[in-house]
């Protein structure tokens, strides 16, 4: 199993906002052990998903230099349950940035509605320590994790196929970037 | 410019926010870590809450302490006198007589108050009691 909690970045803007996607399928283990017979994506798989991706945010602001990791979530709700065969849309926007870390506003969409709603802060670890205990290599942002962004920049190089525009209208909510403004 | 009184208003609706705590519970003399169980990665979000609700910038390590672990601050688990002397330029607010006779840098966010984040809003916002 890979820690991806995130399919494909549809929208990154760099340092304010991104949107991303995650297809929830019977093919995911979890689900079937949260629920038996009733399986649902558990929240705290949605959270993580929403962190992943205002991790990347974050982490991409300051070029990935720093080592971001999740702190602390002071507010998290949901309103609905999202099952097999749904897509769930993640936005995330920037609302803080300083040297210690910084504070994102996480939303989760489900058919254009609102199914969850969080806030979620993220720390830069200390680099002198975080050296001393795991060395100077980042390992949050990991060629695995970061496969997710570099898939996106790819295919908006390639401008074809299910494009970074194309998928930004799949939850109904349909956005049209102004020239430049969607920088993957 | 804000009163005291409205200072704490804002800081308690802070710290309920921060910490999930009750209202009644964010009294001026209420420590942060021992009565109101606020733990060390809550200190970034109350800065970040403290900077938004106040319009104030705070400084790396202006309000909390971060260099706790550099020799020349901290040995054998006490503040140096350069550990204890920045603490007083930093906290001039801060009655630091009972822990200065035992520097012991655990006992130091102790030190911390409600009414130390009050001091510390109204310091910055220029207002005076």
């Amino acid at each position: 199993m890979r820690w991806i909690w995130i399919d494909k970045f549809v929208e990154f803007r760099s340092g304010q906002f991104a949107r991303a996607i995650k297809n929830l399928t019977l093919a995911e283990e979890h689900l079937h052990d949260h629920y038996p017979g009733y399986p649902v994506m558990p929240a705290s798989l949605i959270i993580e998903g929403l962190a992943q991706t205002g991790g990347i945010l974050v982490g991409e602001a300051s070029q990935f230099a720093e080592k971001v990791v999740l702190a602390k979530i002071p507010r998290a709700e949901f309103h609905g349950i999202a099952c097999a065969g749904d897509q769930l849309v993640y936005e995330v926007t920037l609302t803080d940035l300083r040297p210690e870390g910084a504070v994102v506003d996480a939303k989760a969409y489900l058919d254009g509605q609102l199914l969850a709603d969080c806030e979620i802060v993220f720390a830069h670890l200390d680099n002198s320590r975080s050296n001393q205990m795991f060395g100077p290599k980042n390992f949050v942002f990991t060629q695995q994790l970061m496969t997710v962004l570099d898939l996106a920049r790819a295919r908006e190089r390639s401008g074809g196929g299910a494009g970074a525009g194309d998928e930004a209208t799949a939850n109904g909510q349909v956005h049209d970037p102004a020239p430049g403004e969607a920088t993957l | 410019m804000p009163t005291q009184a409205e200072i704490f208003e804002k800081v308690q609706s802070t710290l309920v926010d921060a910490l999930g705590v009750d209202e009644e519970d964010v009294r001026p003399d209420a420590t942060l870590f021992k009565d109101l169980g606020a733990e060390s990665i809550d200190l970034l979000d109350i800065v970040f809450r403290l900077e938004r609700n106040f319009g104030i910038k705070i400084p790396r390590g202006e309000l909390f302490p971060e260099n706790v672990s550099d020799p020349e601050m901290v040995a054998d688990g006490k503040l140096t006198a350069k550990g204890l002397q920045e603490i007083r330029e930093k906290m001039p607010f801060a009655d630091l007589t009972e822990f200065e006779q035992d520097p012991d840098v655990e006992k130091l966010f102790d030190l911390y108050t409600v009414d130390t984040l009050v001091q510390y809003v109204a310091n910055k916002l220029g207002v005076k009691e």
